[in-house]
């Protein structure tokens, strides 16, 4: 039963990521109908972004405790990724708003190839180490261990998500964005400039994955230029399993689908008999998501995908 | 009446959602008829249309085809069967040329497969040019037959029309469905038209036909069904439906008598 | 593309002779790059698998519209069926059987015979290529029968996906019954043998491949088999093309409704077209393990399978010579970089500033980029001979009554 809340824990922690991430590929498909391939690899730049922040803290500042030094990182890495992500809408994807389909997905992987190509250029190739900045004592909670990092991961998590529904439900922004994400025409006629709405779902979606990625770093200790596709991916299975375009599918997906994982991995050995191991883990995402295709393919909280006809 | 029944449907039953859209609609087609379906817009006509050509599946019916049944399960069953439909959209396939385009309509009806496109051999060689040629003869009869190596987007709108009933017409079908083809064109073209369609009855073609232009139906068709709001309010020949006073009321409200 | 003109279509006589001359030129120049060294011959030959790589997923992507970005399973399926039924493999399989389910194990080993417990099978090319591309195609079809339904964008994610469930299978297949070696990859793939000639050259002859009287490099080799085979794909998929096959894939990439209505059965095609691309691959993979004598399952990553697609999207979608190119510039271009761009930095700057690896991505990711934005249809698309009106003739087409 331990191993059991234990995997739940962690299924917790890597399911709060994957929402994360996920929340930013469901707003930009809601009103865009785009899968933003490169939206892993802004995880990636801002687990970067965060660790060179960490690392210039450490020379100029050395004396702060860990929690602050982690809100700097975050408070660094988000207008980072901000930037780079309002930059590749700006170049890469508005003049394909109306190209058919395959094109601005085609874009998007050239764009996340180079946003590694960057990252490899200026902070290179080999895997960098994450510092510890938090104590790693671990805490007990009914029986299952988890540490200081894992439990501000969660918060912060949280928080982002809690502050995105505010903004969405109660904001004048948050409508434009609703109505946007249903009949981007039918919006602009009534006043919304639609650049503006995607403008912002873009720089929400990369301030999230910001948070994302320096709390990845600090959860997993090591980081490095590849380190986004994979989360990326899984997290877009996430928002899938979710509900595409719908912020709320991406929430439950992403912690479904981090808990699946989760549980997976760990008792996959014993369902199988000894033949499949919990190196399988990666596969369970995509195996989510063609189950989920084929037999609700509008996820479990139901689509919602702007009618661009 | 000798000629034998075409196309017998029965019983057709659409809800979409909260909306009935079809109650209980049928219709009965014989042999070299051209029938029209009329309506007020949203009486359920594409969506008619739509059902007994497997775009959408039916609640409840009874589908017949030259007096045997057949399932609207998908599309391609029903082209097989011996429906053809053009679009009220018009859905060509608009990189590829006018003979082209017909060629595509020939598919269903010829069978070479992967191992004749790689080997050529002579029963394919013949199959190919069977089509090519009757794909020629078929845009000759609708009257384009000199735009036959036109990139099919760049044909005036007039002539998408004559090509997108050309396309259907290479399936060699038994029912020849139309889908408000006089749409956006002026008197002259529905002239055109009317001369067209006049030329396949001769040919002994089976045309089902949606159409607003309630003058050209009365003058073109053999017989009509109305529908409104999903029902069937009247059927018969075009003379009785023009005094029908429940067809009077759905076009024009109840205030004239 | 003035001097050669490969449109067989519309100028036959002009194609056909660019074709010669290119053949000519194809000939004749492994022996004029072995002057420079074997290692440039080699780059071609790892170039030459790519192009039949590429050719094959042009048949998915290019003519039917179909975006697969996990294509590489394919390639992967073909090198480890090679793997695992031309080396020694097999006998390492039958051990771990034998560990895991002693009487299953003995059982196979009493069938099995002495010879295939001790060395593994050696099936000849003969039999590997065949069943390398039916296994592969087979993938496909299993593949493509539930996924294929779906939208364009899912559909791609969902081929990734099975891409990555491959690899992750290839390389943890090792425990407890040894299928694939896991991460250390199969060693020891028979090299391949036409009519009695080794293509590695026999032990001894330090990689020369003999002929009667003639000797050339194994390298030179595995060029004339590669090029010949690449011929062959092309030839089939250009036949293809301009097919009844070949039209219904363009019908359902133009509008799927409209091809269903006029009685395309477009779930079949469709599958028709990832079957055939991905047995492509697999004989592609076969070729592969062949020629480089091991496989592992870092050969077969995600970043392959997008590196293929580049190719396509660059030289030119659905367009056979325009893929091609695109398969020359990407497969080989990063490896002259690699010759030319390090020692020249080093000239210039003292030190190499950008690595060949990294400028090998940078090119990929903007060829994707750049092209998508300003040349979608690729660097060398289809020659549009397209028939459009003339200002005279606009009125023409409507029948006016005399």
């Amino acid at each position: 039963m331990d191993t059991f809340i234990q995997q739940i824990i962690n299924g917790l922690v890597l399911g709060s990521m994957y929402a994360l991430i996920a929340l930013g590929y469901t707003m930009v498909y809601g009103v865009l109908n785009l899968i933003n391939f490169a939206h892993g690899d802004v995880l990636m730049i801002g687990a970067m972004v965060g660790l060179t922040i960490l690392t210039l803290l450490e020379t100029f500042a050395p004396g702060l405790p860990g929690y602050v030094d982690l809100f700097i990182a975050i408070a660094g890495a988000v207008p980072a990724c901000i930037l780079v992500n309002i930059i590749i809408e700006r170049i890469a994807y508005r003049r394909l708003r109306n190209a058919p389909r395959l094109a601005p997905l085609i874009t998007a992987i050239g764009v996340s190839i180079l946003l590694q190509t960057f990252a490899m250029m200026i902070w290179g190739r080999s895997p960098l180490p994450f510092p510890q900045l938090l104590s790693t004592e671990p805490i007990m909670i009914g029986g299952a261990l988890i540490s200081q990092t894992q439990l501000l991961l969660l918060a912060l998590a949280a928080l982002a998500m809690v502050a995105l529904v505010v903004l969405v439900e109660k904001t004048r922004m948050g409508r434009a964005m609703r109505a946007t994400a249903e009949n981007p025409r039918v919006a602009g006629l009534m006043g919304v400039d639609s650049n503006m709405v995607i403008v912002a779902t873009f720089a929400i979606g990369a301030a999230l994955a910001a948070i994302a990625g320096v709390m990845w770093g600090a959860n997993y200790a090591s980081i490095a230029f590849a380190m986004g596709t994979l989360p990326g991916l899984k997290a877009f299975c996430a928002a899938v399993l979710g509900g595409i375009g719908n912020i709320y599918g991406a929430m439950i997906g992403g912690i479904l689908l981090g808990i699946i994982e989760s549980l997976g991995a760990g008792y996959i050995g014993d369902l199988t008999g000894g033949f499949l191991g919990s190196h399988y883990q990666d596969i369970f995402a995509f195996v989510v998501l063609i189950i989920v295709l084929t037999i609700r393919p509008s996820g479990i909280m139901g689509e919602r995908v702007a009618d661009r006809a | 009446m000798s000629e034998p029944i075409i196309l017998n449907i029965a019983g057709v039953n659409k809800r979409f959602g909260g909306l009935q859209a079809l109650t209980n609609v049928g219709i009965q087609i014989t042999k070299g008829q051209i029938y029209g379906l009329i309506g007020p817009n949203g009486a359920g006509k594409t969506t008619f249309f739509n059902v007994i050509t497997g775009l959408y599946q039916p609640d409840t019916g009874t589908f017949e085809l030259a007096g045997k049944p057949y399932s609207p399960s998908a599309p391609h069953e029903v082209a097989k069967a011996g429906i053809a439909r053009t679009f009220q959209n018009i859905r060509l396939f608009g990189e590829m040329t006018a003979l082209e385009n017909v060629m595509v309509g020939r598919h269903v009806r010829s069978r070479q497969g992967v191992f004749g496109a790689v080997f050529r051999h002579k029963a394919a060689r013949l199959e190919e040019a069977s089509i090519r040629a009757r794909a020629q003869e078929l845009l000759d009869f609708v009257g384009i037959g000199q735009f036959a190596s036109r990139t099919s987007k760049f044909l005036s709108y007039g002539d998408q029309r004559r090509l997108e009933i050309a396309r259907a017409l290479a399936t060699d079908p038994q029912l020849l469905a139309l889908d408000e083809p006089a749409a956006g064109m002026n008197a002259t073209e529905k002239l055109a038209l009317r001369e067209l369609l006049v030329k396949i009855k001769a040919e002994g073609k089976t045309v089902l036909l949606i159409e607003h232009d309630v003058k050209l139906m009365m003058g073109l068709c053999d017989r009509i069904t109305v529908l409104e709001y999903g029902k069937p309010i009247a059927e018969g020949i075009p003379a009785d439906i023009q005094k029908n006073p429940a067809v009077i009321e759905a076009y024009l409200g109840s205030g004239h008598k | 593309m003035a001097i050669l003109n490969f449109d067989v279509q519309n100028q036959p006589r002009q194609a056909y002779a660019s074709m010669a001359v290119l053949l000519v030129g194809l000939l004749v120049f492994p022996f004029v790059a072995a002057q420079f060294g074997n290692s440039w011959v080699r780059i071609i030959d790892i170039a030459l698998l790519y192009i039949m790589l590429a050719l094959g997923l042009n048949i998915v992507v290019g003519f039917a519209g179909l975006l697969d970005l996990g294509y590489i399973a394919f390639f992967a399926v073909g090198a480890y069926i090679t793997g695992l039924f031309a080396s020694p493999q097999f006998a390492a399989l039958l051990e771990s059987i034998v560990n895991y389910s002693p009487w299953l194990g003995n059982a196979l080993v009493a069938i099995m015979g002495p010879d295939i417990v001790q060395n593994g099978i050696h099936l000849s090319v003969w039999l590997i290529v065949p069943i390398a591309a039916v296994v592969a195609g087979l993938f496909g079809a299993l593949l493509g029968a539930p996924t294929l339904k779906l939208r364009g964008d899912y559909l791609a994610i969902v081929t990734l996906g099975f891409g990555e469930i491959i690899r992750i299978f290839m390389n943890n297949l090792n425990d407890p019954i040894n299928f694939t070696n896991g991460p250390q990859g199969i060693n020891g793939i028979d090299p391949i043998r036409i009519f009695n000639v080794n293509l590695a050259g026999e032990a001894g002859s330090r990689a020369n491949v003999v002929i009667g009287d003639f000797s050339m490099p194994s390298v030179n080799a595995y060029y004339f088999l590669f090029l010949a085979l690449c011929i062959a794909i092309v030839f089939v998929t250009s036949r293809l093309q301009h097919s009844r096959l070949g039209r219904a894939w363009v019908a359902i990439r133009e509008d799927e409704i409209a091809a269903k209505a006029m009685g395309i059965n477009t779930r079949n095609v469709k599958l028709l077209a990832f079957s055939m691309g991905a047995s492509f691959g697999g004989v592609a993979g076969a070729m592969f393990a062949s020629f480089q004598g091991f496989v592992s399952p870092e050969s077969f990553s995600l970043t392959e399978s997008i590196a293929v697609l580049a190719m396509v999207v660059l030289g030119g979608i659905g367009h056979i010579p325009g893929v091609i190119m695109g398969g020359v510039l990407l497969a080989a271009l990063p490896e002259v970089l690699r010759h030319v761009v390090e020692p020249a930095q080093m000239a210039i700057f003292g030190q190499v500033v950008i690595e060949s690896e990294v400028l090998r991505q940078l090119l990929y990711g903007l060829a994707l980029v750049l092209i998508m934005l300003n040349r979608p249809a690729g660097l060398w698309p289809s020659p549009k001979h397209e028939d459009r009106p003339q200002a005279a003739d606009t009125n023409k087409g409507d029948t006016f009554p005399a």
